[in-house]
């Protein structure tokens, strides 16, 4: 279980100073599906990055069960990141200059996965294997991520505005691919989006407003990536 | 104006190698027109030779240090505009999509041309500066007549004002051809096109893990680098070498001032490439440490291919100060009297190694901390 407590975050100094998580807490179950949904300059993102370990918060904790990876100093918080989460961004940012196969080599020897071309399989690429992102379109670049992050077996995937580059359909395809891998390897999903729709995709939802969190409700039936609007 | 004289300054590199080419230079070339102008006084034989060597002497170096450090000063100046538009690329995109042509967008590439002043004109007064204590140093036993210092404005045009037009227009030239782009590839500046895209090659699966992948793709995508780290390791060794033997061959003070240009051109040179390395590697150092690589993967991978490199630099320098110190004694002294033996110097060659191996491995440490420093959130500025 994740447990967030009291987490107060600000950005700037002196009179530009600005307080973007104002006291946020809460708790995330072992393979839950979590849904951060609010406006922009809301907080989300920064929450995630707090949770994830990216950024440090000005005060507060985040435990991952008895793990506070608020107090780890960086080397150790590296080493957790290495074996407990996995990111997709927005942009990919995939290594341009390597393939398909390198790129997602890059999370699959962190936890010395042999059989990450499994993976590659999964998201439907096995037959680009040798291109270059720059020979992919932005779906498949997408995808290439998704597999380069749980090719390190993560025990928890954060997922920044995954579908945020993408059109309808390869957006849909692409939480397609995400949802089924859900399945299969059964980690925890927290995802950070404005698409009230994506929402519905989800266990969890997390509402958030000005550094707050404003709701936080369950979905009765979560809706597949092709059952919600767009 | 979108590129100014801060942009000029991050040339410091070639206007320290202008500086040094420079410095050597006009000193050996004004020598030379000099001591020409005193060949009808020279009567005995003894001296004839003496002259005829302190004239090859000087063309030899003069070609040698100002043939390697120009064409080191060109590489570098392409090497930086080029980095330059990849990193402005949106700026210069935008530009160019407003409607300013190629050639006005390229013309303001002329300040680059401000840092080569800066160094030849530096290494130009600094030469007449130092010129005296030269001039008595190459005539030291008295065998050639008197020789004056004269200002030879042919040497200031030739080093100073034509490197400086020179570079200007090569600076015009190379922006305008970089930046025959289409608008919409230079204004995609993300990370994606931050390098420029893969031929359509296939790429075939690697034994190799991800970190000795990244650290051969780090060596290949930027060649001119492996070139400058070679060199500054080149500079390192030769000079290093050269200014103990020039303290048997020549004098103590001949041997420092040449100690002195070896370090600070394989410093420049070094530092220089490897900041580039560095910053040119952020973003995927940066994805690196989110997904948990720790400070010496990463160090390994980005840093970890030049150490080779350096290494063969060293080589490369030793054999090339043995070789031109042996074509010196051998075949431009050859016919004077007194000129000690030139000898392979082993124990210089293993103190320099030593200390070169120290050096390097310090610099090492100390741009794997600033790796450490790169925030994980450079991945999110965009």
């Amino acid at each position: 279980m994740i447990e967030v407590k009291d987490i107060i975050k600000s950005y700037g100094n002196g009179e530009s100073r600005f307080q973007v998580l104002k006291g946020i807490s809460l708790e995330i179950q072992d393979g839950d599906f979590v849904v951060i949904l609010g406006a922009s300059g809301s907080g989300k993102s920064t929450l995630l990055n707090v949770i994830s370990g990216l950024e440090r918060p000005d005060s507060g904790k985040v435990l991952y069960d008895t793990t506070e990876i608020t107090a780890l100093s960086d080397n150790e918080l590296t080493a957790f990141r290495k074996e407990n989460v996995g990111f997709i961004f927005q942009q990919y940012y995939l290594l341009p200059d390597m393939s398909v196969d390198k790129n997602v080599k890059m999370g699959a020897d962190l936890v010395g996965n042999k059989d990450y071309k499994n993976i590659i399989e999964a998201v439907g690429l096995g037959e680009k294997l040798h291109k270059y992102p720059s020979e992919l379109s932005g779906g498949e670049q997408q995808r290439v991520s998704v597999a380069r992050a749980l090719a390190k077996k993560p025990r928890v995937l954060f997922l920044d505005e995954p579908t945020g580059a993408l059109d309808e359909q390869t957006g849909r395809q692409v939480l397609d691919y995400i949802c089924k891998l859900k399945k299969q390897y059964d980690f925890t999903i927290i995802m950070v989006t404005h698409n009230l729709n994506i929402a519905e995709m989800a266990k969890t939802v997390i509402k958030m407003n000005s550094g707050k969190i404003s709701d936080i409700y369950q979905n009765k039936v979560q809706k597949t990536a092709y059952e919600i609007g767009w | 104006m979108l590129i100014g004289i801060k942009n000029a300054s991050k040339l410091i590199g070639i206007s320290i190698i202008a500086c040094c080419a420079v410095l050597v230079c006009t000193m050996f070339l004004n020598f030379y027109l000099d001591v020409q102008s005193i060949e009808s006084e020279i009567t005995s034989e003894l001296s004839l030779i003496f002259y005829n060597a302190q004239v090859s002497t000087a063309k030899v170096v003069c070609l040698v240090s100002g043939g390697c450090l120009l064409i080191t000063s060109v590489v570098m100046l392409m090497f930086y505009i080029k980095h330059y538009i990849d990193t402005h690329k949106k700026e210069l995109g935008i530009l160019k999509a407003l409607g300013y042509s190629n050639l006005k967008v390229a013309k303001n590439f002329w300040v680059f041309g401000i840092s080569t002043f800066i160094g030849t004109a530096i290494g130009f007064v600094g030469a007449f500066l130092i010129m005296p204590w030269f001039y008595a140093l190459q005539n030291e036993d008295k065998m050639l007549p008197e020789i004056a210092i004269h200002f030879h404005p042919t040497i200031f045009l030739y080093f100073v004002i034509l490197p400086t037009v020179g570079f200007s227009l090569l600076a015009i030239g190379y922006a305008w051809c970089k930046l025959k782009k289409p608008v919409l590839s230079l204004l995609r500046n993300d990370f994606q096109t931050l390098t420029k895209a893969k031929k359509h090659t296939e790429d075939k699966l690697s034994k190799y893990s991800f970190v000795d992948d990244l650290k051969r793709n780090t060596l290949k995508s930027k060649k001119v680098l492996v070139f400058f780290i070679t060199f500054a390791s080149f500079c390192f060794s030769a000079m290093t070498q050269m200014s103990f033997s020039m303290k048997d061959l020549s004098s103590e003070m001949m041997g420092a001032m040449m100690l002195i240009i070896g370090l600070v051109l394989a410093f420049t040179t070094l530092f220089l490439a490897i900041t580039t390395v560095i910053n040119g590697n952020t973003k995927t150092i940066a994805m690196m440490r989110v997904f948990g690589y720790s400070q010496k993967e990463c160090c390994k991978a980005i840093l970890g291919g030049y150490r080779p490199m350096s290494y063969i630099g060293f080589v490369i320098g030793t054999g090339y100060q043995y070789t031109l110190l042996r074509i010196m004694v051998d075949i431009v002294f050859k016919d004077v009297k007194g000129v000690p033996v030139y000898k392979f110097d082993f124990s210089v060659m293993l103190i320099s190694l030593v200390v070169f191996v120290l050096i390097y491995e310090i610099l090492m440490f100390a741009y794997s901390e600033k790796i450490k420093r790169i925030s994980i959130k450079e991945i999110m500025i965009e």
